[in-house]
């Protein structure tokens, strides 16, 4: 889940020698001052080309309501979806197998989506210049580029006629999110609490507040995210503002604190804080549920530990969605309703430890323990214990959403808040 | 007919380069100068406004960032200078027939990818690691004590991955240096140290300016170092670059900021070149 952009060797931007030798040696005669004034008639043929060329938007018709009418099964589709997000074993994908087998559509997955907005920058050509992605269904976090998504009508509205299992067993703390009213172009795939991770080994009392990463106690030891998403909206809630209904005038209180915060923040995380948490660079940091489960199971001695801060915690989701101009909507219809039937569910639950958007399948897995014995049998309770893969009502009660932003917001949204992590 | 041939085939034979540099450097500047100077967002497309204040927004809401990655760049590559010259006037006089096992040994970093030798540098230098671990247990570093997330972590890192292109240039510039040179310096009464300052050094200029060019350019809009070594002071203008085109789509703003930057580089190299005063050290660098 790094987020760097690998760049395997550094480009050493040369200047042409010759280029530079001219410039310092010439001095101006009078063919040079001819040339200089045809250069300038050229220069003005240059600025009128530089007004001409603009760079268009790409904003698509708006999908017919009769979209879905009489449209059939095409037997394959292409799923774009993150690294590591999908049950596997021997190297093939059983439930994706199991799909295909109960289907016969034949599906071809690919682990394209490293992170949103490179992945974004791929298909954005493509979608803008009215074209066909190449993929039929793909993974994309609620977040800026998926509100840009469904403003260039770049997504297939879902006809949830066709998604019984969706309607009977989506979890309602999913259902309906305020990124995508009534789930007109989303399905959620898993989801994640952004709240406060600690190491107890080195921070003694129990975490329960914001306020608790603003303890100059822990100077230097703190954590948080550099991002214009989380960490904006986990300050909006310490301040007691719910983020879906805050102001710009609460966005700015919200900067003051984060500012006043800086001189204890050891760093601003791109997605790696888990290492340095764990290593004790740092002791207390903004993180991600599923990160510190993951970490805890892979490494028995840890123990990290999660908390939905007092003041509220902010649930993430990543979405499957139908981008336009897919050659296979029907198929891919059939794929997000696969995923909700509960056994289905409980097949990824089991191999990518976030939090699921059917709790029914904490039935199942419950049912698979009690059949099961020795290792399997103790990894299956606890993870149908475990509060960060279903989250307690007294943590669903404190998770928000995030707060939507228009176009004209987000650029006022960024000023405020990218100067605090971009220091 | 001949001569009118002979005359054109330089120019046919800069043909590919000079196409080269026109459709892969030009022709994307000219887009760059082009979008740096429009308004819109990436949904309902930009349009020219020649809307200058962009560049003054930026470098009012960036200068900070926009100094500190010119002093890094600064230190970085005066630190390289100072650690590559020895090493590779060591690998030119005295090395003998091993010269290029130690040429190798230079370049084997650069086997493993950037991204993991800096990393490598963050396992290394964390604050309970192999290095601070044991030296905080023996009391020798206060507790709180750390490299990481420091500026000087990341102009150590920045130092450390830049260094080769500094080797390398000054190394085929002391490698042609005649040793007679040098002995007619000697029998001409001059000290270790005045054949040095006076034959040695002079004849070393090209490599130095090469060197300071390749080291000081990448590392003024290096953005993997701050990333990964550094904290909430370091950030640098390549990372600011990075946000906008890739996470806000900000694309005139991002554009303004590479232009400016790129200018003022020139105009850097371009004083640069002059107070080092000849063309002769341009003629030779640009003979490598």
């Amino acid at each position: 889940m790094d987020r760097l952009d690998p760049r395997d060797t550094p480009s050493a931007a040369l200047v042409d020698p010759a280029w530079l030798r001219g410039l310092t040696e010439r001095r101006l005669s009078r063919r040079d001052v001819l040339r200089l004034a045809g250069m300038g008639g050229g220069a003005m043929v240059a600025s009128s080309a530089l007004a001409a060329c603009g760079v268009s938007g790409g904003k698509a018709k708006k999908t017919a309501t009769s979209f879905w009418d009489g449209k059939k099964v095409k037997g394959s589709l292409v799923f774009a979806n993150w690294p590591l997000y999908m049950d596997k074993a021997h190297g093939t994908h059983p439930s994706l197998d199991l799909f295909e087998k109960q289907s016969g559509i034949k599906v071809t997955y690919k682990e394209d989506v490293q992170e949103i907005p490179s992945f974004y920058g791929k298909i954005e050509p493509e979608l803008a210049a009215g074209q066909a992605t190449g993929y039929d269904l793909i993974v994309i976090t609620n977040g800026v580029y998926l509100d840009k998504m469904k403003a260039a009508n770049w997504l297939i509205p879902l006809d949830h006629t066709q998604l019984p299992n969706f309607n009977k067993h989506a979890g309602p703390a999913i259902k309906d999110p305020t990124y995508d009213p009534g789930n007109k172009y989303t399905a959620p795939w898993q989801s994640g609490i952004t709240g406060i991770g600690w190491n107890p080994k080195y921070v003694k009392e129990p975490i329960s507040s914001f306020e608790d990463l603003l303890n100059p106690k822990y100077k230097g030891k703190i954590g948080m995210f550099a991002d214009n998403a989380d960490l904006p909206n986990l300050a909006i809630l310490g301040n007691g503002v719910t983020p879906e209904d805050s102001t710009p005038d609460d966005w700015n209180k919200a900067a003051d604190v984060l500012k006043k915060q800086r001189r204890l923040v050891r760093k601003y995380y791109e997605q790696d804080y888990i290492g340095p948490l764990s290593k004790g660079d740092i002791w207390i940091s903004m993180a991600w549920s599923g990160d510190i489960f993951q970490a805890n199971l892979s490494d028995p001695g840890l123990d990290l530990q999660f908390v939905v801060p007092d003041e509220g915690g902010l649930i993430w989701t990543d979405n499957m969605c139908i981008p336009v101009h897919s050659s296979a909507p029907v198929d891919a219809l059939k794929l997000i309703d696969f995923y909700y039937d509960p056994e289905h569910a409980a097949m990824l639950t089991e191999w990518v430890n976030y939090i699921t958007p059917v709790p029914d399948c904490k039935a199942v897995i419950e049912q698979q323990a009690a059949d099961t014995k020795g290792k399997d049998r103790i990894y299956l309770n606890e993870l149908a214990k475990s509060p960060l893969i279903f989250p307690t009502d007294a943590m669903t009660s404190k998770i928000h959403d995030y707060r939507v932003l228009t176009a004209s917001e987000e650029k006022q949204w960024n000023s405020i808040f990218e100067p605090i992590y971009q220091g | 007919m001949r001569s009118l041939r002979s005359r054109l085939a330089p120019y046919w034979l800069a043909l590919p380069g000079g196409m080269w540099l026109a459709i892969f450097f030009v022709v994307p500047m000219f887009f760059m100068l082009s979008l740096s100077l429009q308004t819109g967002d990436t949904l309902n497309g930009y349009q020219q406004t020649f809307h200058w204040s962009t560049y003054s927004d930026v470098l009012s809401g960036y200068h900070v960032q926009f100094v500190r990655s010119i002093i890094y760049a600064v230190i970085v590559t005066s630190l390289a200078l100072l650690i590559s010259y020895p090493m590779a006037y060591w690998i030119a006089f005295r090395a003998g027939r091993h010269k290029s096992t130690f040429l190798f040994l230079i370049l084997l970093p650069f086997f493993v990818s950037f991204v993991i030798r800096t990393l490598s540098w963050q396992f290394i230098l964390a604050d309970n690691g192999i290095v601070m671990g044991p030296l905080k247990d023996l009391h020798l570093l206060p507790q709180d004590f750390h490299v990481l997330a420091t500026s000087f972590a990341v102009i150590c890192g920045l130092t450390y991955n830049f260094l080769p292109f500094m080797v390398l240039p000054l190394y085929v510039s002391l490698e042609r240096i005649d040793h007679r040179l040098v002995e007619a310096a000697h029998d001409l009464y001059a000290g270790r140290f005045a054949a040095f300052r006076r034959v040695v050094l002079p004849l070393s200029l090209p490599g130095v300016f090469a060197g300071v060019l390749i080291t000081f350019v990448p590392v003024a809009s290096d953005y993997v170092n701050a990333t990964i070594l550094g904290g909430t002071h370091t950030t640098m203008i390549g990372n600011i670059v990075q946000t906008l085109y890739l996470t806000n789509n900000d694309y005139p703003a991002a554009s303004a900021l590479s232009f400016t930057l790129m200018g003022a580089l020139l105009l850097g190299i371009f004083a640069y070149a002059r107070a080092l005063g000849t063309e002769d050290v341009m003629q030779t660098a640009a003979a490598r």
